[in-house]
């Protein structure tokens, strides 16, 4: 404790916290990240580690309560739950990831083009990302989704296109702060080139927040997920999805009520552990507890 | 009085460009689809002659940006076009299911406002506290935590078991006020569990940082107590932020509202949403989606005017 107080206080050491010296520290942000290592794991390996077969049916045993053989008991078509939970995970995480990297594919270089290069286009593009903004991102991502058509990839394509303007809108707000600072000045006084300026201080600089969000929009886009495969727009049958087990499990409410808590449980602990995370590096990065 | 009549005007004027953004997105919705869309809009089984007159009547063939002009002035005269599976007009479907989806979005901002504040200034007025603690763990869960799943809860604790409210469906508000609301309990409670979460979040913040300033300070050396300063000086310094919050939520009540209204089988437009697009019904999507994101930008801008009519600040920027 003592020593602790000293380092921190004394002249000599005054390194710079990296993002990852301050989240060792964090329980909560240690927990989160153990937690999400162990689905990616679980998501990896489900083949190996799922005791049965996720889509093969067994009229001998349906909706079974929780058993040795089967440990969180069977669906309504003789499959075991467990296992459809397992490859459930690696939906879950495919779908989250790619909704979050159309995000950021779409909406980074938008706002660090309006951002930098401000002016009419600006103003345009930010008009067109208001304008995004005001629909509500399921029913957008609905109608994309029955647009293009049917299925888990398109789905999460259309969730990414609706998340792309939040993070468009922060890279510009961080990109018009960073290019009037002084040693942009001084870059561009050295000759630098514009590519070179964005790619050596604005995109450093606006990465920040940017990893922020992103964590947090994992859980929002899990969430979405979960939403569409309930309403059978996304993961389709008879791949597993913990959204699709929910409205499987809700068509047997009054037979087997079990069933409904294993995946909602999947999605709840998922989201809180990307959400704990984000907010974890949200304070770690925070500017006020940099400086010190 | 005139000020209050500019101020609208030149929020009108903004409003402009979000608007035939928003519409041009809505309108190429359909251009998405893949194949010719005069195929889509005629069905399954249309005769070559129907094709061809459906793909006249929507100037298929014309430049996009005359089709999108055509189209928005139809959508200004209420002709959204007429649904593939029932061939009714896409604003009388809109129309009948509407009610519901706002009975149900209303109720559940209503019961948000109510909890979600008080949580919020509970948190801020003791931080640091057990109360504190438990609120923003609270809402931590809150956001977290899937609507649908909890509305699935509900109906197997309080409607199936208990018997306490009803499992499905909803009455018209009209009919019967006593029964609409009794059905529209649940689905407002699992609606208003994010938007809760949210406004404690922010209602909290929002309050610290006001209750922590130089002027609160003095008030509270002047020998003000803390009830007259949180609610006569806290609440009206943040009234503004919580009207913004408020309006935002209108977004995610809607996006929230497609999912429970499919748990709670009521006919309303976010049911509609989801049904069409399973089904391919593209005209009552497209409408759908319209109708939403109107009502969406009419609420920021009352929420635009009131803020700029609550706080002088806001009319000057």
């Amino acid at each position: 404790m003592s020593t602790e107080t000293l380092v921190a206080k004394g002249p000599v050491a005054a390194p710079r916290r990296s993002l990852w010296r301050v989240i060792r520290r964090d329980l909560r942000a240690v927990l989160s990240l153990g937690y999400l290592a162990l689905l990616v794991i679980v998501s990896i390996f489900a083949a190996q580690i799922a005791p049965y077969s996720p889509i093969e049916q067994n009229a001998a045993e349906l909706l079974m309560p929780p058993s040795a053989a089967h440990w969180l008991g069977t669906d309504d078509l003789g499959r075991d739950v467990l296992s459809r939970l397992i490859w459930g995970a690696p939906n879950s995480l495919y779908a989250s990831t790619l909704a979050v990297s159309v995000a950021i594919a779409i909406g980074v270089p938008i706002g660090l083009v309006i951002g930098f290069v401000g002016g009419w286009l600006d103003e345009v593009v930010s008009r067109f990302i208001d304008a995004l903004l005001s629909f509500p991102p399921i029913v957008l991502a609905i109608a994309v989704t029955g647009a293009l058509g049917i299925g888990l990839t398109n789905a999460m394509l259309s969730v990414g296109v609706v998340f792309a303007p939040v993070l468009a809108r922060i890279v510009r707000a961080q990109t018009l702060v960073v290019k009037q600072a002084l040693y942009v000045d001084a870059a561009r006084a050295f000759g630098a080139s514009t590519p070179q300026i964005i790619v050596r201080h604005i995109v450093p600089n606006a990465i920040q927040p940017v990893i922020v969000q992103v964590t947090l929009m994992l859980a929002v886009a899990l969430l979405a997920e979960a939403s569409l495969s309930f309403l059978a727009l996304g993961v389709q049958p008879p791949q597993a999805s913990w959204g699709g087990m929910l409205a499987r499990a809700y068509n047997y409410i009054e037979i087997a009520p079990a069933q409904m808590y294993a995946p909602g449980f999947a999605i709840l602990f998922t989201a809180l552990a990307f959400n704990a995370l984000g907010e974890s590096m949200r304070i770690a990065l925070d500017p006020t507890m940099k400086r010190r | 009085m005139g000020t209050s009549v500019r101020l609208v005007g030149r929020r009108l004027w903004q409003l402009l460009p979000i608007v035939i953004f928003a519409t041009l997105v809505v309108f190429l919705l359909l251009q998405l689809v893949p194949g010719d869309p005069a195929l889509i809009l005629a069905g399954d089984y249309a005769t070559k002659e129907r094709i061809e007159e459906i793909r006249q009547l929507h100037g298929f063939d014309r430049p996009l940006i005359v089709q999108y002009f055509s189209w928005f002035w139809k959508v200004l005269h209420g002709n959204l076009g007429t649904s593939l599976l029932s061939s009714a007009p896409v604003l009388d479907l809109i129309m009948q299911r509407m009610p519901n989806t706002a009975l149900i979005a209303v109720y559940a901002l209503v019961i948000a406002a109510a909890v979600g504040i008080s949580l919020g200034m509970l948190a801020a007025t003791r931080v640091g506290s057990r109360v504190d603690a438990f609120v923003t763990s609270t809402a931590s869960l809150g956001v977290a935590l899937p609507s649908f799943w909890l509305a699935i809860l509900l109906v197997a604790t309080l409607a199936l078991d208990l018997h306490l409210f009803p499992a499905t469906g909803a009455r018209p508000l009209t009919v019967s006020p006593g029964e609409a609301i009794r059905h529209a309990t649940l689905p407002a409670i699992a609606l208003a569990v994010g938007v809760i979460a949210e406004l404690a979040r922010q209602v909290r913040s929002a309050l610290i940082e006001v209750l922590g300033s130089q002027y609160v300070r003095t008030l509270r050396a002047k020998g003000l107590g803390p009830m007259a300063i949180l609610w006569k000086h806290g609440l009206r310094n943040i009234s503004v932020t919580l009207l913004t919050l408020v309006g935002l939520q209108v977004n995610r009540l809607f996006s929230g509202a497609v999912v429970i209204e499919a748990v709670f089988a009521i006919p309303g437009a976010g049911s509609l949403v989801a049904y069409s697009a399973v089904n391919k019904d593209y005209p009552v999507v497209q409408g759908t989606v319209l109708v939403f994101v109107v009502i969406v930008i009419l609420v920021n801008l009352t929420v635009d005017i009131l803020s700029a009519l609550l706080d002088p600040r806001v009319a000057r920027e």
